[in-house]
């Protein structure tokens, strides 16, 4: 239990996968100038980074190894991503119209998201067993709705105040990005 | 048509550069730009997906139903990086080492996804060419230009050069993560700032 706990410190925290490992930036940038938005793409990004993380170990292990078809695994992962994404937003229709309409838009965006990819891939080159694999996914996921939140937390108070004409949008984004990351970067002694 | 295809091959490099006027593909812009050779390979592979992916995209546009597009255009991109991948594993093993996640994750550069989407499914292939080559170039060139300055900050190199002072102390925050943000935040707003003075000219 006490790796699991490491484990998600070190990739919600010291390893965090949008400020220190630059998975995800896009969404990052886009969707985090107000707070609801936000919330939204990240609870979407929990829930589907989770399920994409399994199936693409599930599909890794078990269709691309013995076939020896490793090298494909790019594309039989943004394939599988790609589906999921796809059903995941049918069924949630489907099931939890209320759930729908707070994450629907967000669902098709998360088929670029890097972040999804790179957790996929980061898992099957650090060899993680399945459940270790699951606990990374949602762990990391977990970082990068944390991230989410606080910088829509900052851009909100940005219409508060006088930012140079030349830093407003995104200049003035990359470097309250670069001023999170840094603090981030002082839990780096904790594991 | 000569005109034209100026046009859309120049458009790249300074009106719609990527990732600064299009602020799409920032993951590989931040990660990977530690020093300006870095940086020029990560923009060369994006490049060469880029060109191949909208001239494929353009060619086939005709063929793609519309409600699979995405899907397929995914799919077009992708053959193209395992394409890169196996090459760059094969030729530059050391660069594939740097780059290590980034090229793989070039299938989810929105840059590409984007051209094909915006530009390529409606045009066809010698301006789809251009299109993707002078985008594909821009990007090079950020990512090099970027690069460069962290490098001489942060190493106090240029291309592995040593040129400041002796007495220069490396500045190792540009190298770190947080340095990649403030550095590419400040690069913007310089541009902003050259595109306002000329607005203001014109």
């Amino acid at each position: 239990m006490g790796e699991f706990l490491l484990l998600m410190v070190s990739a919600i925290l010291v390893n965090n996968i949008l400020l220190l490992r630059f998975l995800g930036n896009c969404p990052f940038l886009g969707v985090s100038r107000k707070m609801d938005t936000a919330t939204g793409m990240g609870l979407a990004v929990i829930f589907v980074m989770t399920l994409a993380g399994m199936i693409t170990w599930l599909v890794y292990r078990y269709l691309l190894v013995p076939l020896s078809l490793e090298y494909l695994r790019t594309i039989a992962f943004i394939l599988v991503i790609a589906t999921l994404v796809q059903f995941v937003e049918m069924v949630i229709q489907k099931a939890a119209p209320p759930l729908y309409e707070a994450l629907g838009i967000y669902l098709p965006l998360i088929t670029t998201n890097c972040a999804v990819l790179g957790v996929a891939i980061i898992n099957v080159d650090e060899r993680y067993d399945l459940i270790t694999a699951i606990f990374f996914s949602f762990a990391s996921a977990c970082g990068f709705a944390l991230a989410l939140v606080l910088m829509a937390g900052l851009r909100e108070r940005f219409a508060l105040v006088a930012i140079p004409k030349a830093f407003e949008g995104t200049a003035i984004g990359l470097v309250t990005a670069g001023l999170i990351a840094l603090a981030f970067s002082g839990f780096a002694g904790l594991v | 048509m000569a005109a034209t295809l100026r046009e859309e091959f120049t458009k790249g490099f300074w009106r719609t550069i990527p990732p600064f006027r299009l602020v799409l593909g920032l993951c590989p812009t931040l990660a990977v730009t530690t020093s300006g050779i870095n940086g020029l390979g990560m923009g060369l592979a994006t490049t060469f997906v880029l060109v191949f992916s909208n001239l494929f995209v353009s060619l086939l546009r005709r063929f793609i139903p519309t409600q699979v597009r995405i899907a397929s255009f995914i799919v077009i991109i992708a053959s193209f990086v395992v394409i890169v991948e196996l090459v760059m594993q094969a030729y530059f093993y050391p660069l594939f080492k740097i780059l290590g996640i980034f090229i793989p994750l070039i299938v989810v550069n929105c840059i590409i996804l984007g051209r094909a989407e915006a530009f390529a499914s409606k045009n066809g292939p010698v301006l789809s060419l251009a299109d993707g080559l002078g985008i594909g170039l821009g990007f090079t060139l950020s990512l090099f230009v970027l690069g460069l300055i962290r490098e001489l900050l942060g190493a106090g190199t240029l291309l592995e050069i040593p040129v400041m002072w002796a007495s220069f102390a490396p500045f190792a925050f540009m190298l770190k993560p947080p340095g990649a943000f403030v550095a590419l935040g400040i690069l913007l707003a310089f541009m902003n700032l050259i595109s306002q003075i000329q607005a203001r000219k014109g």
